[in-house]
């Protein structure tokens, strides 16, 4: 198992939210823990996964997320058993829409 | 729209079985309530450990919730697991809901957690029925993939009232488990027929060891657990051993089956070779039946 930790800057707060949770730890699969982390001004991300040494993959991926959202004041919490690339993209763009479609920000 | 529960999520099963908006969750992922145990061995673990808890309402009604997510650790019950849900039971004789409502997929004992996740069974038996003693209907509704084996098989029968879709399994040792342990002339495994035959709903259902069986639909999950709201089966001496005396009749009259259409005969079905093609109206005409 690895642990990885990412903080990327960001532009859009997030504001007020309740956490929200999105996925499963299953096979190739993940869960995704999104919560409000005030005036930190970025979105950190932390990540709990069984396979070792995809650390670049896994910033790359972030970096592809945090150019579509651009989130701040945010943190993310990632539990993995062995997703792809891809499927952690949908699932992060899940966990972005749903925050999202919770209520306005301020 | 037909929403499956078997391809829904635990989360998603709440979501849609209860009254909406009407769930609050207990011990949620934020709080991090995880199992001590699966880092140790490397092992990804999960915010909620795999089960969710809280309370809500059903028709109206005040229930406690808890359900099993099967595509974490096949639902094995873990030591955290296995505490929210005693402490969900627990939380039960405080405060007297309409019924408490395990949405159950679990293959039992968390292996990885060994001794701990037995013992977390055996406490989650004994507050279960602690629940029943109070006169607080428990309710198992079982249609996930994963089926209800092991441990959570014996929790599931511990309880006043089982709902199971036709494509649901409970038992108490899985398909493997027997062809291991046995051999595969005893059991094949990789027969799905017989697999279905010997733990599906239908066989459950017609056998007495469940009481409703529906379609794969959440709809008919929520339409049967407000059905069953007033359902509270005394937990008394009586009860029990009118109970094992069913069971001593089932042996009596079954225990030379090696096949369960066989079982099915016996139990007055009528050309049993159809049950496997009847749909669940049919099957529940059949059991009316006799």
């Amino acid at each position: 198992m690895e642990k990885l930790h990412f903080e990327f800057k960001g532009a859009h707060a997030a504001g007020h939210f309740a956490p929200l949770l999105v996925g499963v730890v299953g096979s190739g699969n993940l869960e995704v823990l999104i919560e409000p982390q005030p005036s930190s001004g970025a979105c950190a991300v932390d990540i709990m996964t069984s396979a070792r040494g995809f650390g670049p993959i896994w910033e790359a991926v972030l970096r592809d997320f945090q150019d579509r959202h651009g989130l701040a004041d945010v943190s993310v919490s990632i539990n993995d058993m062995g997703a792809t690339p891809a499927v952690v993209s949908l699932r992060l763009d899940q966990a972005a829409a749903q925050l999202a479609a919770s209520g306005p920000r301020p | 729209m037909n929403r499956s529960f078997a391809e829904s999520t635990a989360r998603e099963r709440i979501e849609h079985l209860f009254d909406p908006g009407s769930f609050t969750e207990i011990l949620g992922p934020s709080e991090r309530v995880m199992s001590p145990h699966l880092a140790q061995l490397g092992v990804p673990a999960s915010f909620d450990d795999g089960v969710v808890v809280g309370r809500a309402l059903l028709g109206g009604r005040a229930v406690l919730v808890a359900a099993q997510e099967g595509e974490f650790m096949g639902g094995g019950v873990g030591e955290v697991h296995g505490a929210k849900l005693v402490g969900l039971f627990k939380l039960a004789l405080r405060e007297r809901p309409a019924a408490v409502i395990v949405l159950a997929e679990s293959g039992g004992v968390r292996l990885h957690e060994a001794n701990a996740g037995l013992i977390a069974v055996s406490e989650v038996m004994r507050a279960l029925l602690d629940v029943r003693q109070a006169a607080t209907p428990v309710l198992m509704l079982i249609g996930g993939a994963n089926g209800c084996f092991g441990g959570m098989g014996l929790i599931a029968r511990c309880a006043d009232y089982v709902v199971m879709s036709d494509i649901a399994r409970l038992a108490m040792s899985g398909p493997e488990v027997i062809e291991s342990s046995h051999g595969v002339e005893e059991f094949d495994s990789k027969d799905r027929g017989l697999v279905w035959r010997t733990t599906g709903g239908k066989h459950r259902f017609l056998s007495g060891d469940c009481d409703a069986l529906v379609e794969d639909d959440i709809a008919a999950f929520r339409a049967e657990a407000i059905a069953a709201l007033g359902a509270a089966r005394p937990l008394s001496l009586e009860s029990l051993e009118h109970e094992h005396a069913l069971l001593a009749a089932r042996i009596e009259r079954c225990g030379d089956c090696s096949e369960p259409v066989e079982v099915w005969r016996r139990l007055g079905v009528l050309e049993p070779e159809r049950v496997g093609d009847l749909d669940t109206a049919a099957l529940r005409a059949l059991r009316s039946a006799f």
